[in-house]
This record gives structure tokens, sequence and C-alpha cells, in this order.
């Protein structure tokens, strides 16, 4: 199995059938980190003109993406680093096979990487024969559980510790206590011996830095230097939209993503990796390789209004604030990415038939935009993306049912005809008076049925225009 | 004597014509001359957010037509719709277009009611009594896209004998989401839920919105929850003399 594309996405679907655990779960780790981010934010008296600039700095990258991605692979070259080109999923997976193939690879760990899930990595590996670990601790965790991330940077969030426990004692066959710190304790005593022992490392990266041609990598567990250090071969996955154009920019982008992401004035590890070890003596990999991967990615940049979405920097703030993604977890966007930058993301990179519900999975209510700290207009795409679901544009093809088009092009013709819409006014309270209680409509016919199964409607009862033209006539009487 | 062109909103229209006659009856006590254009239907958002530009530009159109045949100021109870025509009209017809022209013209002189009040008008004090404990829920286009922050409370500790009671997540969505609503009504359900507990838990018996569409999801699912506490506009509020609730 490849793993990399999802068949249809049912948001809805799953809305109807999400685990009770998940929005109690969810909620009490995405409140605590809309606390801490807003903690930070407020340490820095201009944090708008930071994000001002950080959004500057990430749409400037992208509308000249090909000349600082040509600097980054001279730099990586020169620096002893082999650049790999992967215009698919599917080439990015043989890139890395082939590379672990050539070297007999037969065990390899991993640090947390969005891209590599993107392509499925892990399948191709172990389909290949070739033992893969996770080893950030919320990636141990879902891959114990067979499953995908559910947040961008905080993979297992919808498992409660007491959760983590029985996967634990299941999986792992050790007594565990639903107490993060042993069950820490228990993944780090298992993942220090695959360190030691593994024959390659993949990563993938936050930032990479043109000017240099040094990959980024931010994390709290120092499992992602392991990953780097050990091995004698570091192969990195990384996204063509990660790069940075210069340190500069790059300080910028760092302090934005830190406070946005855990709340911290900057992660307990800030990697910086220039190019494989040099001499002998030094420390660090004998071999560094850098696989960029497109997938689909040119292809949106030259949407001017959908490219924005490749402006972000994983920092999954826009999820933290959604009353959405709270409510119904990760699982429910179908992919690898979630939250409000999935809805806007996967629909792009899927074919729209796939993801149709995505850009509908929001109530625009604006949260996402506000703390995004590239500035990201999330509910201007997901309407953008709307409009190509409706009617299709040159990026998509149409993708909502006929009936749907059909109500909206009869709403249209009821509203812009005044006459239409005031007959239609006058009716409607007798054509629903059977049904009034109390000055509430319990039930309706569908489809305001989907509105009356979960409250009442209050009754049509249109009255101003009547009230307004006789107190016109009795002042002019 | 300041004139305005009163936009009622569909969902005003349908739901709320007393809210809507408070309204004028507000305006009217400050001095200002209201008119009502009757030609006027819908904003035109439901089919604009949903991604039918083409069939929401004819409704755009109509709107547009029946605020234009006067040069006052348009003054409607919900910053949603407004937002639409202030942000999003002008979006829908190409610059330079005789309509873009007009929709910019209009979009300069929209206004949602509180902000017409407390930023136009410059006035807080309506002279309204209601001895109640009140929270407030901050919607979310009123909130984010216009930037009405603090007005609706300006106005509420203006009343007399109000006590304010700030509302947990107030400004959290309640899940209204026009169409989202229908479309997704199982998430809608847990976002109004989670709404409502907060509102009854905050111990106030009334809660005001300055949006229609939040009225019509918060007070269905107070009455659903089988809850005494009124949920208003808060233009029933600043009308209110006190003497009944």
């Amino acid at each position: 199995m490849s793993g990399e594309t999802p068949g249809y996405i049912g948001f809805g679907e799953y809305s109807q059938h999400v685990p009770h655990s998940i929005p109690s779960a969810v909620k009490q780790a995405t409140d605590r980190f809309v606390g801490t981010r807003a903690a930070r934010v407020a340490e820095i008296d201009q944090w708008e003109e930071l994000r001002q600039i950080g959004s500057d700095i990430r749409q400037h990258t992208l509308e000249n993406l090909d000349r600082y991605l040509e600097t980054l692979e001279a730099r990586v070259t020169e620096a002893g680093g082999q650049v790999h080109w992967a215009s698919s999923a599917e080439d990015a997976r043989q890139a890395v096979l082939q590379i672990a193939r050539d070297r007999q690879v037969r065990s390899v760990v991993k640090a947390k990487s969005m891209a590599t899930e993107e392509i499925g990595l892990n399948h191709a590996l172990e389909a290949a024969g070739i033992r893969t670990l996770e080893t950030d601790l919320g990636e141990y965790i879902i891959q114990l559980a067979g499953m995908g991330p559910s947040h961008i940077i905080v993979p297992a969030v919808h498992l409660k510790k007491e959760e983590i426990a029985a996967l634990f004692r299941e999986k792992l066959g050790v007594d565990a206590p639903a107490d993060p710190v042993e069950l820490t304790r228990i993944a780090r005593e298992r993942l220090r011996h695959e360190f030691l022992t593994a024959d390659m490392g993949i990563s993938g990266a936050n930032f990479l830095v043109a000017e240099t041609g040094t990959l980024v990598m931010v994390t709290n567990e120092g499992n992602g230097r392991m990953c780097t250090t050990l091995p004698d071969l570091h192969v990195a996955v990384v996204g063509i939209d990660k790069v940075v154009p210069d340190w500069e920019s790059l300080t910028v982008l760092l302090k934005l993503l830190s406070r946005s992401a855990t709340g911290q004035k900057i992660t307990t590890y800030t990697q910086f990796i220039t190019g494989p070890r040099r001499a002998e003596g030094e420390s660090g990999p004998k071999e560094f390789h850098l696989v960029l991967l497109d997938n689909g990615r040119s292809r949106i940049l030259a949407d001017p209004v959908g490219r924005q979405v490749f402006k972000c920097i994983r920092c999954g703030a826009c999820a933290n604030v959604c009353p959405v993604y709270k409510n119904v977890g990760g699982y429910a966007y179908g992919w690898f990415i979630s939250g409000p930058i999935g809805a806007i993301l996967s629909p792009q990179m899927l074919d729209t038939q796939v993801a149709r519900e995505l850009p509908y999975a929001s109530t625009l209510c604006g949260a996402c935009a506000e703390v995004c700290p590239v500035k990201i207009p999330i509910p201007t795409i997901l309407r953008h993306l709307r409009h190509r679901m409706a009617q299709g544009d040159e990026f998509g093809s149409p993708a909502l049912p006929a009936p749907v088009g059909a109500a909206a092009r009869m709403t249209s013709l009821a509203l812009s005809r005044s006459w239409i819409y005031r007959l239609g006014t006058r009716l409607l309270p007798f054509a629903t008076a059977l049904l009034r209680r109390d000055g509430w409509l319990k039930t309706l016919p569908y489809p305001l049925s989907r509105w009356t199964s979960v409250r009442p409607l209050p009754a049509f009862g249109a009255r101003f225009r009547q009230w307004w033209k006789a107190r016109v006539r009795s002042e002019n009487g | 004597m300041p004139t305005v062109q009163l936009f009622i909103t569909c969902l005003g229209d349908q739901f709320y014509t007393g809210t809507l006659q408070n309204m004028v009856r507000i305006l009217e006590r400050l001095g200002v001359e209201v008119t009502f254009p009757a030609e006027q239907t819908c904003c035109g958002q439901p089919l604009f957010n949903n991604g039918f530009d083409d069939q929401a530009r004819p409704v755009a159109r109509a709107w547009l037509h029946a605020f234009s045949q006067s040069s006052a100021p348009v003054v409607g109870p919900s910053g949603s719709c407004i937002s639409m025509v202030k942000h999003h009209y002008p979006e829908l017809f190409p610059p330079g277009s005789p309509e873009h022209h007009l929709a910019s013209d209009l979009a300069a002189r929209s206004f949602e009611f509180t902000e017409y009040l407390v930023r136009e008008l410059g006035v807080t004090d309506l002279g309204a009594c209601y001895p109640h404990r009140v929270t407030y829920h901050s919607a979310c286009h009123y909130l984010r896209e216009l930037g009405l922050r603090e007005e609706a409370r300006l106005l509420l500790n203006a009343i007399q004998g109000l006590e304010y009671i700030p509302l947990q997540e107030e400004d959290t969505c309640c899940g209204f989401g026009g169409a989202f609503s229908v479309t997704f009504p199982d998430v809608s359900r847990v976002m109004m839920e989670n709404k409502v507990q907060n509102i009854i838990a905050s111990g106030a018996d009334t809660v005001v919105t300055c949006e229609p569409g939040c009225l019509m999801n918060i007070a269905g699912g107070l009455r659903k929850a089988g809850s005494n506490v009124r949920a208003a506009h808060i233009i029933d509020l600043l009308a209110s003399t006190g003497e009944t609730a």
C-alpha cells in the first residue's frame, strides 16, 4: 500500500461519529496552547508588525521560489550534500528507497515530518522490508496505534494519557501507568537502543535557508538531533515551500513559529544542519541527502489566491483556535494535515471531487486568520475553493452535486427579484402556521429539518413591511 | 438632521419584526430620519459564502439598485450582512466597472447599527433601563470583519440597572455559520451546545448579540435546553424602558 492519497473524504459522515473522547482531549491540549501563545504574543509590542514582516517574507519567497531553490541546491551541494528533486510523491518515495537499498539499510529512525506523512513514506519503507521507527513521542504513539497525525505539531493530541497507557500495555507488553512522565520513560528506554543501531535517519525540516544551504529543525524532545546525528546516513524529505532566503528572514520566522505553535520563546532544540560531516572526528552523518518534494506545489503556485496556503510555517495555531477542529479532531479532515490549514491545502493537492467537503468545514468565523503568524487569509481561500467546487476554475473542476447548483440558481432568482422575495415573505407564515407552537417551529420538512433536528426555528413572522407602510400612510394621512 | 436608509436584512425581515421597529424608534429618538427602500431583499451572502459568485452577483446588483437611489448612509442590524456589503460587494465586480464604482460608494457609507451609533453619532447612552444580569456573545463577522470590539459593551454599560457579566469564550463562534448549520448539523450542534452551556453557566438571565443569525441559533439552543435565559438582539435592550423584560 502506497498510503499517500486518501479516497473520498467524508467530513460530514465522520462528524456524525466522532469518538466521544476526542473533543475533550483536543480541547484540553489546544486550550493550553491558546493560553501560552497569547502570553508569548503579549510580550512582543510589535507582534502585528512582526506578523506582517513574516507574511511579506513568505509571500516574497513563494513569488521567487525558483531562484531561491537554485541557490539552495548550489549551497547544499557545495557543503557536500546531495539534492534529489522529486516531482511526485512516488518520485520522493523512490528516491529514499533507492538511497536505502544502495546502502543495505535495514532500519530507520525518523524525526517528526509532515512531508513524509504526505508521501506515506513509512508504508513504502516497511513494504521494502525496512524497519521504520518514529521517535517523536507523539509520532511513536500514533505509529503504535497504526494511525496518522491528528494535529500538525501534536500528532497524538486526540489521545488521553489513559488511552496511551492502554496502548503501551497492549503493544509493548509493559505495565504502563497513566502517568505522562512514566510513559515518556518507557518510550525513551525503547528508543535509545534504536537510535544507536539504526542505519539511516530520516527527517523533514521546518526551514531551508537558501543562502547557506542549511536545514533548520525545531524540536522539544531531542529526538530530532539523535535521528540526524547518530546514524551515518541522514535523508531529509522537505517540501519546496520550506525555503527561506536568508538567516535574517529565518530569525523572524523562528520567532513567529515557536511563539505561535507551543507558546515558547524558543524551542528546546533548534538545529542547523549544513551538509554532512566534513572531516573524520567531526560528529554527524557521513552522507546528507535532501529530497525536495514538489508533489503538486508548482501547479498550485500558479494560483495567486490558493498559493498563499504555502506561506504556512506549520505552527498549528489555526487548529488550536478553530471551534470546528476542536469538536471533530484531526481525522475528520481525512489526510495528513488537518484543521483550517488542512481544509485549504488538501482540496488543492487532491482531486476536487475527493476533498470537496473540506472547504465547507468552516463557519468562516475567522479565528484562524486572526492568529496565523504569517497572515494567511484562510476564510478568503476557503471561499475561493468553495467557488472552485461550485463553479470550477482553471485549477479545478466543479465538484458539487447538481441539485446544489440548481438550488443556488433558484435562490438567486428569488432574491434578485423583489416581488418573488416579498411574496415568499408573505406566504411563509401561512405555509408554516400549522407547525407553529408558542412562536417556534419545532419540526420542518427537508431541508430545514437539518436545522430543526438540532434546535427549533423562530416562527416566520415578517410584519415589518406592513407596519412601515401603515406608519407612512398614517403620517401622510 | 441626518437621514439613514434602513437595511433590515432577510433574517431580520423574517424573524425579528420587533427588533426592526425598535431600531426605527431608537434612531428617530436620536433625531435621525429613517427611510426604508422597500425593494431590498437579501445581501446575497449565503450564495457568495458558498462559492456561487455568479448567483450572488444578481442579488448584489438588486441590493445596490435599491440603496443607490439615495445618498444617505445605510444602517443594518447585522455585522455579517454589512460586512458582505462593505468588503465583498466590491470584490464581486471588476475594478473600473460601473457596478464596482457603485459598490465602493455604498461600501463606504454602510454601517452596522451599533457602529453607526457609537462611531458615527458618538452616542452610547440611549437612556435605556434594563435591570437584569446580561452577558454578551461577540458575533464573528461583527468582531473580526468589522473590528467592532467594544461598541456593544459601551452601549450595554450605559444601560441603567444592567449588570454586565462576561461570557466564557465570548468570541468563539456559536456554530451558526449560515449554510454550515445545515451542511454539518452535527458539528453546528456541538458548537451551539458549547455556547449555550457557557451562557447558562454565566448566571446571566439575558444574553445579547448584534447578529440575527447567532440570535436564532442561540435562542433556539436555549429553548431546546429548557433554559429560561432570554436571548435578545442588543437593539431590544437599548429600546427597553425597564418596565417589561
